[in-house]
Formats: C-alpha cells, structure tokens, sequence
C-alpha cells in the first residue's frame, strides 16, 4: 500500500489524534503524580493510604452508621458520605415538593399568590447560599429554648438548642415485620396498578385505582406502623445534667443545612417549573379540552408529561448543586465528608493528596448516579416519535 | 611555567578562598528572606494575646513577637515582617508548601505532626493546658462535672482527640461538635449551641474577650492536658532551622541573664558575663557562625524585649488576659522554662 494514501487517509489520521490525546494524558497525570510523590518523598511528608487504618479518635455527634472514636479512619470517612448522601437525598426531595409548589403558585391568577411567589423566587435566587446556611443556623439556635426549656412532643421527642431528640427502638423486630408488610403493600399495588392500566387499555374500563390505593397505600401501612411502634419498647430520651439522654439527636446543625438547601434550591427549581409549564402550548391544552377531558386530567395526561420533557435536564442539574452545594455544611459542622475527612482527618494526618482525591471521588460518583438516574427518568418520558 | 611554580600558585589559590570566607552550608531559606528584605510568618486569625490585629492592621501577641524576634535577628529590623493568618487547616499546607519562613501559630507539638507532616518543631514558646470555658450559670467546677455536656471544638486540633479521649477513659458520655474554625466554634458556643467551648488556657483567655458578655463565664482552672507550643518550620534547610531554634532560646536566655530591651546597650557594653557578651555579640561571633550578623541577638532584645518582658505585655499581668507566668516561668524560678547556654 502507498504509504502516503495511508497518512492522508482519513481514518487512519482520527485514529492516530485519538490516540496521541490519550498518550498524552496519561502521561501527563504520571508525570504529575510522580513528580508529587517525590517532592513530598523529599520533604518528609507521609503518603500513601495506609492512614486509613490508623485509629481515627474523633468523636462525631450525629452517626448513622454505628461509628465510635475507636474505629479507624476509613469508617470516619464512611460517616461523612452517609452523612452527605442524607442531608442530600432529603434536601432533593423537599426541595423538588416546594419547588413544585412555588412554580405553580407563581402562575396562578390569583394576583397575591402569583407575588408573593414571585417575591420569593427573586429573594432567594439572588442570595449567596452561605449566607441562607449561616442565617438559618443561628436562626435555628436562637429561636430554640436551652435544654432545661425544652419543648416537648407528647412527651416522648424533645426539642431545643442541642437539637431534636427522639426515642430510639430498644428492638427491631416488630418494625422490621412492618416495614415488610408496607412493602408488600406497595408491591402490590403497583401490580394492580399495572394490571389496571393493561385492562384499560383492552376494554376501555375504569379501575377503582383511587380506592383500592388509599387501602394500600394508607390505610394498611398505617395501622402495621400504629401496632408496631406500640407493640415495641422505646429508649424515651430523659433530662439528666446538661441535656437529653438516650433517644436519638438530630442535630440543629443537620436541620439548619437541610432548610437552607431546600428553602434556597426550592427557588430554582420553581423557576424551571413555571417554564417547563409555559412551553406546553395553549393549544395543546384547548385541544385537550375538546376531547372532553377534565382540567385535572388535562394537567396530568397533557400539560405535566410535556411539561417534564422540558423541565428534567435543568432539574438534573439543580440535584446536583444539592450534592455540591451540601458541603456548605462544614461552615456550620454538620459532620460531611467535607467538615470529617477533609477537616478533622486532613488535619490529623496531613495527607492532603489522598484524602482531597477520596473527597473529590465521592462527590463524582454520587454526581453521576444522580445524573445516570434523571437521564434514564428522561428517556423514559422522552418523546417518542412515530 | 615550571611545574613546581604551577603547583604553588593552585595552592596559594586554594589557600586563599578557603581563608577568605567561612564556609556555611547553604540556606536557600535565609538567602530569600535576605533578598525578599522581610521574614514571612504564618500566625493565628485572630486571638488576642497571641496573634492579634488591631483596627490600623498592626499585629501584637506572644507568637506574633516571636516573628519580630526572628526579624530583627536576621533582618535587623523588627517590623520587616510579613504576616500570613492561618486557620487551623490552613497552617501545616501554608507551612510545606514554603509561603511562610516560620509558622508561629500557638500549635501544639506532637509526634504524629513531626513525624508525618514533615515539620519540625523548634523549641517551647508557650506550655498550653487544655481545658474548657463553661457559663457560671452551669455550675461547674472542673471537666468531670461535664458529664452530659455538648462540647464545641476546633476541627483538626489537639484539643478536639485531646477531649474525645479524656472523656471516653471516664465513661463520660460528651457530645462534641467540630468546627472548621476556632472563630466559629466560640461563636457557636456563645450562642448557646454548646456547654462547654475546649482550646488551651491561654487561647479561651484570649478568646474570652470576644464573647458578648465575658463576665457570664467562667474558665475552669484544671488542666486536662499539656500542650506545649512553639515556632514550626519544614524539614531540611538546616541553616535556617537553626536560626529558628535559637533566636527562640536567645530570648529565654536573655530573660534567665537579666538583659532586658531598656538594659541591652549598657549590658553589651560593660557586661562581664561572657554569656551576656556571647548573647549580644560583643564577643564569640556567634551569629556570623550562622551567617547573620553579630548583633543578631541584640537587635531582637532591643527592639522586642526577653521572653518575660514579651509575656508580660501580651498575656501577662500587663494585659486584658492577666495570666500567671506559672509554667512559662523560668525553671530558676519555679517554671519549666529552660534554655541551652550560649557557649
């Protein structure tokens, strides 16, 4: 073969680019890394990830994964994910249900709704987020009594300044039989669900899908969690010295992020709400209309699943501000991977490469489950053409 | 050319730039503090008695003298410093990365620090003792009486494993809460969000001042623990290392031989103690052995003070926080202060 037709041949060149990017990359990063390690090598300082053995010794006030100051380093660090994924997970759920709610307020035609959501919008959009987070942190503590005042739930949950204090189960056994009865619920439902919108579809027959889902979804899930919160012991949180003890503390630190999140994202996602309505055309709503169908089935069959086409790339990218943005908890210690690891542990062992890299490997995966997750939610209501 | 006149004149050469100079391992540190004509030093953010900035951005405290100390003795010139506040986090990476010449930042030397961060610690300038200011109204009289308390903390401190580890030995059951910064924790607690704020003596009587009514509260007097604290600089540069190590044991010594910034030129001049004549450069050249020059250690007393006059004005009886020398005191008189003899 003609060696120049083959250097002037169009794939052999794609080729030959791709790879010279990829050779030069990973050369690059060898050459950054290694050069890192060797001056760190010459200055004395510790590398390497064997750290995350060593004892951790610091105690952390709000623990979901059974966590004490004797364990090593690398549990400290899967505190502080748990500990992130939660306040994100919640913040992302509340802040889509307020955000839904202030979208639709600010279209509404009533002239003080459509304002005061308007206000809000336009308040917090232009609001740096550390300050939401500082603000409802020192709110939270101001406006909550000391210990000895605190408020009381039914006598049983606590509320103060050190947080909200709830009992904690002495057992799981009954609550774990009731979680699996709500589960079976739910599966059970969705079953009929689907066999109810299959027959629909064959005969043109209604299901009493309503009813037989306020039984499932209500009613039985009610009553099981009614028995089994009865049926068990619980740890009741007493005043002894200073604060609570026994029970579980959420701490003013997790509420304060939490509110901040949902209360400053909650804006950004109204606005997208507002939009994605306001791309359904007129029209499509007056023909639905003129089939017959009801303004409330007009909102659910024609204007939301347009609407949500619009509106779920711009949510993805809000979701995933939560996660980055949760880490404005370290400015008020709520115990992330940020404040933890990053803070208290990055600090103790000083080895900054590794634990920032560690740090920065949990928010890209978190960040790209959430992104794999709406993308495959969008293709699933993604417009499919005939 | 004869061979042997060869010979003798590469001899004569070599003689000769072998007597010219004294020989010094090279100091890339000192030779840039020299050609940059200022001392970079990393500090506190902010706590009074220590490193403090006035509302004209001038800096005063224990630690922050430390850093005049060490100009003048290189520099010549006190106020040729550059100060660089750190958090918490801030201070080692600030410190290895080489954009500051000395941390003097009240940080507690540990093994864990010098043997993995690549630091080594230079001497004592101030023996801390952790331990916890409470409101009067708790009613506490020392740390067990925490027992149920919250804690707030600094987060990557001693004091915050310090704690954890005291209270877990006595079945104490404390809750402590980690804060990214020493500011936020003392605020967080002047709130009300904790019981208890923990940090050394010296710093909550420091940080005292700043709560909204110092009066309300109270700084429990037992220790539980001992933290000393003193200059900190990277490992290598060996030169400047040493520099670092006595400019701090010329100010011990100077307090232990009575050479105080009034009395400085009258004790260079007619001292016969050869210690004092050592220490100030009348006699022994001893700083041009480190490559700077013979009135190093004059120059730090008579534009800074001794240790004791600096303690003194900046957490002693001559300051807002009224501190005991106690410990910081001289071991001649009854504190653990010790300096090497200038010989």
């Amino acid at each position: 073969m003609n060696l120049l037709a083959f250097i002037n041949d169009k794939r052999v060149r794609d080729w030959f680019y791709q790879i010279a990017v990829v050779v030069l990359l990973v050369g690059l990063t060898v050459f950054f890394v290694r050069n890192a390690s060797e001056n760190m090598l010459k200055a004395g300082i510790a590398s390497g990830f064997g750290f995350l053995w060593r004892t951790s010794g610091i105690e952390v006030p709000f623990v979901l994964t059974g966590y004490t100051q004797a364990d090593n380093i690398l549990a400290l660090f899967w505190v502080g994910v748990a500990n992130t994924m939660l306040v994100t997970v919640i913040a992302i759920v509340l802040a889509t249900l307020l955000g839904f709610v202030v979208g639709i307020a600010r279209l509404s035609s009533i002239w003080l709704v459509s304002a005061i959501a308007g206000a809000y919008i336009e308040f917090v959009r232009n609001i740096p987020l550390l300050f939401f987070v500082l603000f409802w942190y020192f709110g939270v503590i101001a406006a909550l009594p000391a210990p000895r005042q605190s408020l009381s739930v039914f006598g049983v949950a606590f509320l103060n300044n050190r947080g909200l204090t709830i009992p904690l189960p002495d057992g799981m056994e009954n609550l774990r039989i009731a979680g699996w009865i709500i589960l079976a619920c739910v599966l059970a439902y969705a079953a009929f669900h689907l066999w109810a919108r299959k027959r629909q579809e064959r005969t043109g027959l209604h299901a009493p899908t309503l009813r037989v889902g306020l039984v499932l979804l209500l009613a039985i899930p009610l009553l099981t969690l009614a028995w089994a919160v009865l049926a068990t012991r619980w740890d009741v949180p007493a005043l002894r010295g200073f604060n609570y003890r026994g029970g579980f503390v959420v701490i003013p630190e997790f509420v304060a992020l939490l509110a901040a999140l949902v209360t400053y994202t909650a804006g950004f996602i109204a606005e997208i709400v507002r939009g994605g309505i306001q791309s359904v055309s007129h029209g499509q709503i007056e023909a639905g209309s003129a089939l017959g169908l009801r303004s409330g089935q007009v909102l659910r069959l024609v204007t939301i699943p347009q609407a949500l086409r619009v509106m779920i790339p711009p949510l993805t990218n809000q979701y995933l501000n939560v996660l980055k943005n949760s880490s404005f908890g370290a400015a008020i210690a709520y115990p992330d991977v940020v404040s933890l690891f990053m803070g208290s542990a990055l600090n103790n062992t000083g080895q900054a490469i590794e634990i920032i890299a560690m740090t920065l490997a949990v928010y890209l995966v978190i960040g790209l489950a959430v992104s794999a997750l709406m993308n495959w939610y969008n293709a699933r209501i993604a417009l499919v053409t005939r | 050319m004869t061979i042997r006149t060869s010979v003798a004149a590469a001899l004569l050469v070599a003689g000769a730039s072998l007597a010219q100079a004294q020989q010094l391992a090279p100091s890339p540190t000192l030779d840039a503090v020299k050609a940059r004509g200022n001392l970079e030093c990393g500090v506190h953010l902010g706590l009074p008695g220590f490193s403090f900035a006035n509302d004209k951005g001038e800096w005063s405290g224990l630690d922050v003298d430390y850093c005049k100390a060490l100009a003048a003795a290189v520099l010549g010139d006190a106020n040729k410093v550059k100060y660089t506040p750190t958090s918490v986090q801030q201070r080692w990476p600030i410190l290895q990365s080489g954009q500051v010449d000395v941390l003097s930042r009240n940080s507690t030397i540990t093994f864990s620090r010098n043997a993995t961060l690549g630091l080594n610690f230079q001497g004592i300038n101030f023996y801390e003792g952790q331990t916890f200011i409470v409101r009067k109204s708790a009613n506490v009289k020392d740390a067990e009486g925490l027992d149920g308390a919250s804690v707030c903390v600094a987060a990557g401190s001693t004091e915050e494993k310090n704690a954890a580890d005291w209270f877990r030995e006595r079945n104490l059951k404390v809750t402590i809460t980690n804060f990214q910064k020493n500011d936020d924790a003392i605020a967080a607690y002047d709130a009300g969000r904790c019981d208890a704020y923990t940090a050394g003596v010296g710093a909550l009587a420091g940080q005292r001042i700043k709560l909204k009514n110092p009066d309300e509260h109270m700084i429990l007097t037992k220790p539980i623990s001992n933290d000393p604290q003193g200059p900190v600089t990277r490992w290598g540069d060996e030169r400047w290392q040493l520099i670092v190590r006595w400019v701090l044991n010329g100010t011990i010594a100077a307090e232990m031989l009575g050479v105080t910034s009034k009395n400085v030129d009258e004790m260079k001049a007619n001292s016969k103690n050869s210690e004092v004549r050592r220490l100030l450069g009348a006699e022994g050249g001893f700083g041009e052995m480190m490559g700077l020059s013979n009135d190093w250690m004059y120059n730090a007393i008579k534009q800074v003070g001794n240790y004791g006059e600096s303690y003194e004005r900046n957490v002693g009886m001559g300051s807002p926080l009224k501190l005991e020398r106690g410990q910081n005191q001289l071991w001649t008189k009854g504190g653990v202060l010790f300096t090497p003899p200038f010989q």
